[in-house]
């Protein structure tokens, strides 16, 4: 019987396949080349950016030249403590993201809840996705929508004309509805998985043992609710606090992003900008490090 | 459980806030098609006049080319530098491997005016000496920044999820690392990469905050609405490409639903 060889071809030794096996060797080699540039962009490029914003912060503008005097100082936060207008619209912007939040918590419970546990799951699917929709249109689009419905001779004073009613007009209200208009799918989501997390039988449970709805809504679901709501009102209250376009576009008030953006831009103030853009920044690290507390990180 | 007047009640709140989310872009929509150049309510007629004027118009037009152009850049290097980082993060345990996804995340995650404002400094004083002033480069690089962590997010899901047995078996087969990658590890990560890459290019599509910090004198479309949205005889080309972009978000919602599917939000039970 005539044996057969099989040969096989010789490995090839292109540079290539070369270094190819010598990144198998050097694990540590791999791991760097693959982080490189990456961490490059997000470390040098971003967090660099961020701390020269910080040192900025401490800088001051020559009152004669305009020009940026490098030494470092707390004279913009003395100034933003002094001055009661930056006080004000601090409070301002707090309030109205405060605001939006409960707003949006309160309109998302009965949907979330819907979802989560009566709709069935073509209805749920079909939900998820109405909801995803206005999530994904254009931010202006739907401030823009909101300019034309509240304008003067908009649609909303026409219908409410006939009952002697008149809308609220642009202003801190305008500013509160689009907020809330805005972030309210930000909300509904989480909100949503949290809800559908809560087992049935905890439920049946509370009922088996004599509660009413009402009961076991407050005793059973809000609390085990509760870091889905907070989960989801990082979002509201984070994408208000840093806006300032919305309220440009609603109203005639200004928040902490209009007096940043101005300083950027016409009084070529960075150093007091970059001081008071730290404060939305501040406000929302002890946000974060409250919502850790509340368990929302895992309901994310 | 719940009770039957406790469903009803459910069913007319949710009915409620649907309509709170569609009666705004529905006014929009019906006044894409407004025969009067003024937005007063009730609308006198319909006309298709304003859709043939903001095809034509050379300001809509170039600032799609420009939305477009930023968007294809800053998700292109979104998707090298996100996938990089997402294998690193997949293969090894290394020092500081935590403190990755926190990092993506974070020009997401903080104030866009902070992060546009932080990128505009930067720009100013490490780009100009160069001789690059702001201007499309300007606007990729601050896009790329934020959507990095859409694709870092969907590629790590993806790889995950699937066995890292496949490249070692590749390996033991014979190929060298770039064959694995080639053959195994780019196929089982495609869809994500697409899912990740469409939607980094409708959160750079949409993004205004940082690109008004980054623009220069370059107009992508959410800024040329922002200018446009002061000139009320604009507001009629405004309107139009106003519900473009509603009808367009639909593409992303696809996606996402898509996503969401497969990582178990949406359920076909």
């Amino acid at each position: 019987m005539a044996s057969v060889t099989y040969t096989q071809p010789p490995p090839r030794r292109s540079p290539g396949r070369r270094f190819a096996a010598f990144l198998y060797r050097h694990p540590r080699v791999q791991l760097s080349l693959l982080l490189a540039t990456p961490l490059g962009w997000l470390v040098i490029a971003y967090l660099g950016s961020l701390a020269v914003l910080f040192l900025a912060a401490f800088w001051r503008l020559d009152p004669f030249t305009a020009d940026i005097v490098k030494d470092p100082g707390l004279q913009n936060f003395q100034t933003l403590l002094d001055n009661p207008v930056y006080r004000e619209i601090t409070i301002r912007t707090v309030k109205i993201a405060a605001a939006v939040t409960i707003t949006d918590a309160i309109l998302a419970f009965p949907i979330a809840y819907y979802m989560a546990r009566v709709a069935t799951p073509r209805v749920r699917n079909l939900l998820v996705v109405l909801i995803l929709m206005p999530l994904w249109s254009s931010y202006l689009v739907k401030v823009y929508a909101w300019r034309v419905i509240l304008q003067e001779d908009g649609i909303l004073n026409w219908a409410l004309g006939p009952f002697g009613l008149h809308g609220p007009g642009f202003g801190e209200i305008a500013m509160w509805l689009v907020f809330s208009y805005l972030w309210l799918p930000y909300m509904i989501l989480p909100l949503y998985a949290g809800l559908e997390r809560i087992p049935d039988s905890l439920l049946e449970a509370s009922g088996d043992l004599g509660a009413r709805a009402g009961r076991t809504f407050r005793t059973i679901v809000l609390p085990l609710a509760l870091p889905a709501v907070v989960a989801g009102s990082i979002f509201t209250f984070s994408l208000t606090l840093g806006d300032f376009i919305t309220p440009n576009l609603v109203s005639s008030v200004q928040f902490i992003g209009n007096v940043v953006y101005a300083n950027v831009g016409v009084a070529n103030n960075l150093p007091l900008a970059a001081a008071f853009a730290t404060v939305p920044v501040l406000i929302m690290i002890a946000y974060l490090l409250l919502a850790k507390r509340l368990g929302a990180f895992e309901s994310l | 459980m719940e009770t039957r007047s406790a469903r009803i009640a459910l069913r007319l709140a949710t009915g409620f806030t649907l309509a709170f989310l569609y009666l705004p872009l529905a006014v929009i929509a019906l006044y894409a098609f407004n025969q009067k150049r003024i937005q007063t309510w009730p609308i006198s007629g319909l006309t298709l006049s304003w859709w043939q004027k903001a095809f034509h118009n050379p300001g809509v037009r170039d600032a799609v080319l420009r939305s477009v152009e930023a968007a294809l850049g800053a998700t292109l290097i979104a998707m090298v530098l996100g996938t990089l980082a997402a294998l690193a993060v997949n293969r090894y345990r290394f020092f500081g491997r935590e403190t990755i996804s926190f990092l993506v995340i974070l020009p997401i995650a903080l104030p866009g005016i902070v992060t546009g404002m932080a990128l505009n400094a930067t720009f100013r004083t490490v780009f100009e000496p160069f001789g690059v002033s702001f201007g499309m480069f300007t606007i990729i690089v601050g896009h790329a920044t934020f959507c990095i962590v859409v694709m870092y997010n969907n590629v790590l899901a993806r790889l995950r999820r699937s066995a890292g047995s496949i490249e070692e078996a590749s390996g033991d087969l014979g190929a060298d690392t770039w064959q694995t990658f080639r053959y195994i590890t780019l196929p089982l990560t495609k869809t994500a990469l697409l899912a990740g890459g469409l939607l980094a290019f409708a959160l750079s599509f949409d993004e205004v905050i940082v690109t008004t910090f980054t623009a220069g004198a370059v107009q992508t479309v959410p800024l040329w609405i922002l200018q446009n949205l002061s000139r009320p005889n604009q507001l009629p080309i405004v309107n139009v490409v106003a519900v473009s972009l509603i009808l367009l978000s639909a593409i992303p919602v696809y996606i996402a639903s898509r996503i969401a599917q497969e990582s178990g939000i949406l359920r076909r039970r």
